[in-house]
């Protein structure tokens, strides 16, 4: 007997192998392109959504969660916003389809990865990483647009990048394939947004290099709708002595998983990860981190801040693998928590692989509740118990924002914070 | 001013009763100093003046202006002019200084039903006040309390309380851990807040403080009563004589 067909799909996965069929024909793909798609959605078809049998999705119930896809509707239109920073060069992927006519600054080179699809040098970069990425599989099957940049070594950009993804409904699949040069410096702010409440499904990748001695910092800003799917990834490789900062604001969706999958390639690289979750209502979010420290020497922080409200629930898994050659790796990851409500739930698994002898790794884990002595210190001088429960909630997770060395970015990120905590507390 | 009847109190966790039928009557433009030994019930009465939930009232009750204050929150108590000086002010990372400043002045202010503070107005009255406390610009720019020194966080304590101009100041052993030149400096802005429509209660363990505060009026608190009152003259005997003659004549 077949095991493989014993899988009865669910609605979600029967809507997902139907949206590939349907655009069989029109999907974007040379002979090459349309061969891998072809094994992904069969892959999907067979295996099926991951389930909690799946380590990696074991807090996150794909075939569970996910309950229906919402079908594309080609004709829908979602407006452009207003950067988040002003002098930022903004460019616009609405519903899936990416404008790339706007002027990209010196050094930067921009490309439809539509085309690269049409040509197949899109190829290679649509393999799945492993037999669990999910999110690698669905974006490969079915993703039609996106952007390819190309920063050129030695160009430092005084202004953000800011890839704005903004989904009115329906569901899109998009792909930014980015490489930094040497000793680049630019800051990219990838933004997720939603124009109203009609359910979405979304599903992006980003897969990044970033050259010798580069400096990058990449802000991923997701706040979709109260009643989105958000599926996304963010890939990384980072040459010798590059930094990349990568910090991930989740603020909306109602089921989100986020993974950040990245290695060191060479020494003196960098790694900084910022992450703070604002959870509300009855949505389930996910970020999943895995790094492999690969070579000598490479250095990696990572910090979570959850905040919990409703009945919402939250998962961070990381990961840190210490290959056995790479001595001298100093790593320090923590996840802390506020929960705010009995309903309020939290699941946290950091891992450390080590196989190296020479390393500096560590990781912890905090879950509290806000503090009462500071709680009444507030309310003592006249601030009243809601406004001075979201002070505290809003010295919790700006801590880690003003670590952004770049003040109207970290103004703006605080007031997407500062906005986010007056609707949910 | 503040009148306090017959009132009994204790921590609600565990019901232990700390406060045991305290009576005690502060006039406006009274300084009015509490003493007694360690355990006495000092720092309970300063917390249950300003509304701290870990204590329980069991009975009795507390006037502020004629009005019974025990149902109001903490934050409707400061509002109302009742201003605490923590014996250990807390420290809120992320929360700028001048950002709560400013929150909490509005706030009462709003409160009151008066008009928001302009910001060129807000900083002049910081400013102000920080320059005759001896307070510099760079501490202002911390996060609340955060690396402060004992002597920079009661100083920030008195300068809330100068910029908050409250009407019922308790000082919570506010002397402790300062030595004799930041000591003088808390105690200049004290005085400097005196005045016939506002009353201080200065909560202290040793003489040392009424010195340079001195005191109208002197209640000695012993297991949650006050056992003796007296005028400033009651704080030197007991420097000189310790508590225990008090402690036994009223027992």
């Amino acid at each position: 007997m077949n095991m493989q067909q014993a899988i009865k799909m669910t609605a979600a996965e029967t809507a997902l192998v139907d949206a590939y069929t349907a655009q069989i024909g029109d999907l974007p793909g040379d002979g090459a392109v349309l061969s891998v798609r072809d094994t992904l959605v069969h892959e999907l078809k067979t295996a099926g959504l991951p389930t909690r049998r799946v380590e990696s999705w074991h807090y996150t119930d794909l075939r569970t969660l996910l309950r229906a896809v919402p079908a594309a509707d080609p004709s829908a239109f979602a407006e452009r916003v207003e950067a988040l920073v002003s002098g930022a060069t903004v460019f616009s992927v609405r519903n899936g389809h990416a404008d790339f006519k706007g002027n990209a600054p010196e050094g930067v080179t921009i490309r439809s990865y539509t085309d690269s699809l049409l040509d197949g040098s899109a190829a290679a970069g649509l393999a799945v990483l492993g037999t669990d990425d999910a999110i690698g599989r669905i974006n490969g099957g079915l993703v039609r647009g996106g952007l390819e940049l190309s920063i050129a070594d030695g160009t430092e950009l005084e202004d953000p990048l800011e890839i704005q993804l903004v989904q009115s409904l329906g569901q899109a699949h998009t792909r930014f394939p980015v490489s930094f040069g040497a000793n680049t410096k630019a800051t990219v702010i990838e933004r997720h947004l939603s124009t109203n409440a009609a359910e979405s499904l979304i599903s992006s990748v980003s897969d990044i290099t970033v050259g010798e001695g580069a400096d990058i910092t990449w802000i991923i800003l997701q706040q979709q709708g109260a009643a989105d799917t958000h599926l996304g990834q963010i890939r990384f490789d980072l040459a010798a002595d590059a930094k990349l900062h990568l910090f991930i604001i989740n603020a909306g969706g109602k089921l989100v998983r986020q993974e950040i999958h990245g290695k060191t390639s060479g020494e003196g690289a960098d790694f900084k990860l910022r992450g703070i979750n604002l959870l509300g209502g009855e949505s389930h979010t996910d970020v999943t981190f895995t790094l492999g420290h690969n070579v000598p020497h490479t250095t990696s922080t990572e910090v979570i801040r959850n905040v919990v409200f409703d009945r919402a629930k939250g998962v961070f898994q990381g990961k840190i693998l210490v290959a056995k050659d790479a001595q001298k790796t100093d790593a320090k990851m923590a996840c802390n928590t506020l929960l705010l409500s009995d309903d309020a739930d939290l699941s946290a698994k950091p891992e450390l692989e080590i196989f190296a002898d020479d390393v500096q790794c560590g990781h912890g884990a905090t879950v509290a509740d806000i503090d009462h002595t500071q709680l009444f210190y507030l309310m003592a001088r006249g601030i009243p118990e809601n406004k001075a429960r979201a002070m505290l909630v809003n010295a919790f997770v700006a801590e880690i924002v003003e670590e952004l060395d770049d003040e109207p970015l970290v103004e703006a990120l605080e007031s997407v914070i500062s906005t986010w905590l007056d609707k949910h507390a | 001013m503040l009148e306090i009847k017959n009132l009994h109190a204790r921590i609600a966790e565990d019901g232990t009763e700390i406060i045991r039928g305290l009576n005690l009557t502060v006039k406006a433009g009274e300084v009015a100093a509490i003493m007694g030994p360690n355990g006495s019930g000092k720092s309970t009465l300063s917390y249950i003046l300003s509304g701290r939930e870990d204590y329980e009232v069991t009975e009795g009750e507390i006037l502020y202006n004629g009005e019974n204050i025990l149902e109001l929150e903490a934050s409707e108590r400061a509002a109302k002019g009742i201003f605490l000086a923590f014996q250990y002010p807390v420290e809120i990372p992320g929360v700028a200084t001048m950002q709560f400043l400013k929150v909490a002045m509005n706030e009462q202010r709003k409160y009151r039903g008066e008009d928001e503070l302009t910001t060129p107005e807000f900083m002049r009255r910081v400013k102000e006040a920080a320059a005759e406390l001896k307070i510099a610009p760079e501490m202002l720019r911390r996060p609340l309390n955060v690396g402060f020194s004992g002597g920079e966080k009661k100083r920030a304590e008195i300068l809330q309380m100068a910029l908050l101009e409250p009407k019922l100041c308790v000082l919570d052993e506010t002397d402790s851990g300062l030595d004799i030149d930041a000591l003088k400096i808390v105690a200049d802005g004290v005085n400097a807040l005196r005045s016939p429509d506002r009353a201080v209660i200065v909560i202290t363990h040793y003489q040392r403080l009424l010195d340079y505060i001195v005191p109208d009026t002197v209640h000695v608190l012993y297991k949650g009563q006050v056992i003796k009152s007296g005028d400033k003259t009651l704080a030197h005997e007991l420097e000189a004589n310790g508590y225990a003659d008090i402690i036994e004549a009223a027992a």
